[in-house]
């Protein structure tokens, strides 16, 4: 809230409706990122290849509607198979070898990034998959994931909607569900819950096929929206996904977090990336407010978490 | 469940008979027999290393003996895996208590098995149930919680256990086994969770208590069975035995013998000096 009021002020620009609708874009795509690797980080995990699993995405989706000729939805269900399995893989092997998730995602992120380029070279010759539009249905996969809705004369990406959707849902499930109460366990102590009957292996490989879902989601959507993608697509975007979560209140330990902090952390970094530029100030100087509000973030929550357990002594 | 009635005297709830396990050439355990009643305390008493922690997990579902028989019910029972164990109402509190620190009491209470509202994808977790079955079921207990949504992570050790034993004689266990549950704490935490204990067995659970400390042991436990290198020293009836006797042994007499002489050595130097 300190960072929209001190933008608003500083540029009217961004105070506008049209402003909103600007800076609430990038948000939202990374903001249903952030809330699938907030309920990651809560259940005791991390998924480093959660961006590239974006581009991944992307390009299936580009690659089978384009080189193989199909209906948009089929290479739109494929993109979703291939995200799962991968999602999948990346729970099975964490939860096999009990290794931290960061060395094994840190593995599939590379062999990502490798595929990625690899395999778009074979199927298109070039480091993109574009075209996306003359696939067939193409115009009901846009109205899903690309259209904008016009709210008093200002037009919103419908990928906003999503996002408070997914949020709602993930705060739901988290709070509402047995399955939430596990995330929470397994993320606490893994081994005292599975003592007390969690099926902790179970709930680690759901939440990373729900984080690589997310990512169908988001790789989807820039898929339709931008018709053509880069085989480089997401790299660099899961370590912003881990900041927008840990802003929001997550703890790296796990156990601890909300999908609705998450989203505000989202939140914070789209008014930052667009207050930026509203106020002519060089774009470069981005990542360092990241990184101040970053540690702020974690030191913010040290202290209300400190705080709070005093209290009730 | 709870027959007060069946104290003293009543049949064995859960039997061991010379209940033996090795890990390779090791001998862990070797010829172990006592009885649990319910409504009774057999206390499982012994030095680090006596074997507490294997009888704990063959008790518990975790490992299989390799020798003996388990009875429940006066009827030889075999337990693949601690579920099966939790099923027949063999319920194990472990030093780590099975809960996490970071979330709710009411969250603590039922994880695992969480009540729920609902069908189909709207089934939910009934919060309200929760929160309520948890603050009578403590209260039940005598534990006298402020608010259930505190973290456990909030409240001492001795709480902690207590809520553990109010979740395991909630979930239906008819044997409850505690692991050290006081061994961490101060004299008058213990003192809490040993009322604790006593609550458990008024309401005719058969507790088994684990424990290296004869002086919590002995004012509720019923039955004594006292375990050194993986071997019975003996198995006794309250009132047969005292806690001096049981010290004794568990240390194994001549051994303490020597070490009091040893420690005693410099108290006339000081004197003299």
């Amino acid at each position: 809230m300190v960072i929209f009021t001190f933008f608003a002020l500083q540029s009217s620009v961004f105070r506008s409706l049209s402003g909103v609708a600007n800076w609430l874009d990038p948000a939202s795509t990374l903001g249903i990122m952030a809330v699938a690797v907030a309920l990651l980080m809560i259940g005791g995990h991390f998924d480093l290849s959660a961006g590239v699993m974006t581009g991944t995405t992307a390009l299936t989706v580009g690659i089978v509607a384009t080189e193989f000729g199909q209906h948009i939805w089929v290479a739109i269900a494929a993109a979703l198979v291939v995200a799962l399995a991968i999602g999948f893989l990346n729970g099975w092997l964490v939860t096999r070898t009990g290794l931290p998730s960061f060395i094994i995602t840190l593995g599939t992120f590379l062999m990502l990034q490798g595929l990625n380029l690899g395999l778009t070279k074979l199927f298109t010759g070039t480091v993109s998959a574009g075209g996306i539009a003359s696939a067939g249905g193409y115009g009901s996969a846009e109205w899903v994931f690309a259209s904008r809705l016009e709210v008093a004369g200002v037009e919103f990406r419908v990928a906003i909607l999503w996002w408070v959707l997914f949020t709602a849902l993930a705060t739901w499930v988290l709070l509402r569900t047995r399955f939430g109460n596990w995330v929470f366990a397994t993320g606490g102590d893994e081994v005292a819950a599975r003592n007390v009957g969690v099926p902790a292996r179970r709930t680690t490989i759901t939440l990373f096929m729900t984080t690589a879902a997310a990512a169908w989601f988001v790789g989807t959507t820039l898929a339709v929206r931008l018709t053509s993608v880069q085989a480089n697509t997401g790299i660099g975007q899961e370590l912003i996904y881990i900041v927008a979560a840990v802003i929001g209140g997550c703890l790296l330990t796990g156990g601890f977090g909300s999908a609705v902090g998450a989203s505000l952390g989202a939140l914070i970094f789209g008014m930052t990336q667009l207050g930026i530029v509203y106020l002519r100030w060089d774009a470069d100087w981005f990542y360092f407010f990241l990184g101040v509000m970053l540690l702020l973030a974690v030191l913010a929550n040290r202290l209300v978490r400190r705080y709070a357990e005093a209290a009730r002594r | 469940m709870t027959d007060p009635g069946a104290g003293l005297g009543g049949p064995a709830l859960l039997e061991l008979r010379d209940v033996g396990k090795d890990f390779g050439s090791v001998i862990a355990l070797d010829g172990i027999s006592t009885t649990v009643r319910a409504g009774e305390v057999t206390c499982v008493l012994g030095d680090n290393g006596a074997g507490k922690s294997t009888l704990i997990k063959i008790l518990a579902g975790v490992h299989r003996p390799d020798r003996g028989q388990v009875l429940l019910d006066g009827q030889p029972v075999s337990f693949s895996a601690p579920r099966d164990a939790l099923d027949a109402g063999i319920a194990t509190v472990y030093q780590d208590l099975a809960m996490i620190p970071l979330m709710a009491i009411w969250r603590n209470f039922f994880l695992g098995a969480e009540p729920t509202r609902g069908r189909g994808p709207f089934r939910r977790f009934d919060s309200a149930r929760a929160k309520e079955v948890t603050r009578r079921e403590l209260l039940a207990m005598g534990i006298d919680i402020r608010d259930p949504d505190q973290p456990v992570g909030t409240l001492s050790g001795g709480e902690r256990q207590s809520v553990a034993i109010a979740r395991a004689v909630h979930f239906g266990a008819r044997v409850l086994i505690l692991d050290e549950p006081t061994s961490a704490l101060g004299v008058k935490q213990a003192g809490i969770v040993l009322r604790y204990i006593a609550q458990a067995r008024d309401r005719g659970v058969g507790v088994v208590f684990i424990t290296h400390n004869p002086h919590h042991a002995h004012p509720v436990g019923d039955r004594f069975l006292l375990l050194g290198r993986g071997r019975s020293l003996g198995d006794f009836a309250k009132g047969e035995v005292s806690v001096e006797e049981i010290t004794r042994l568990m240390a194994g007499g001549a051994e303490l013998a020597e070490l009091t002489t040893e420690l005693e050595r410099p108290l006339p130097q000081k004197d003299g000096s």
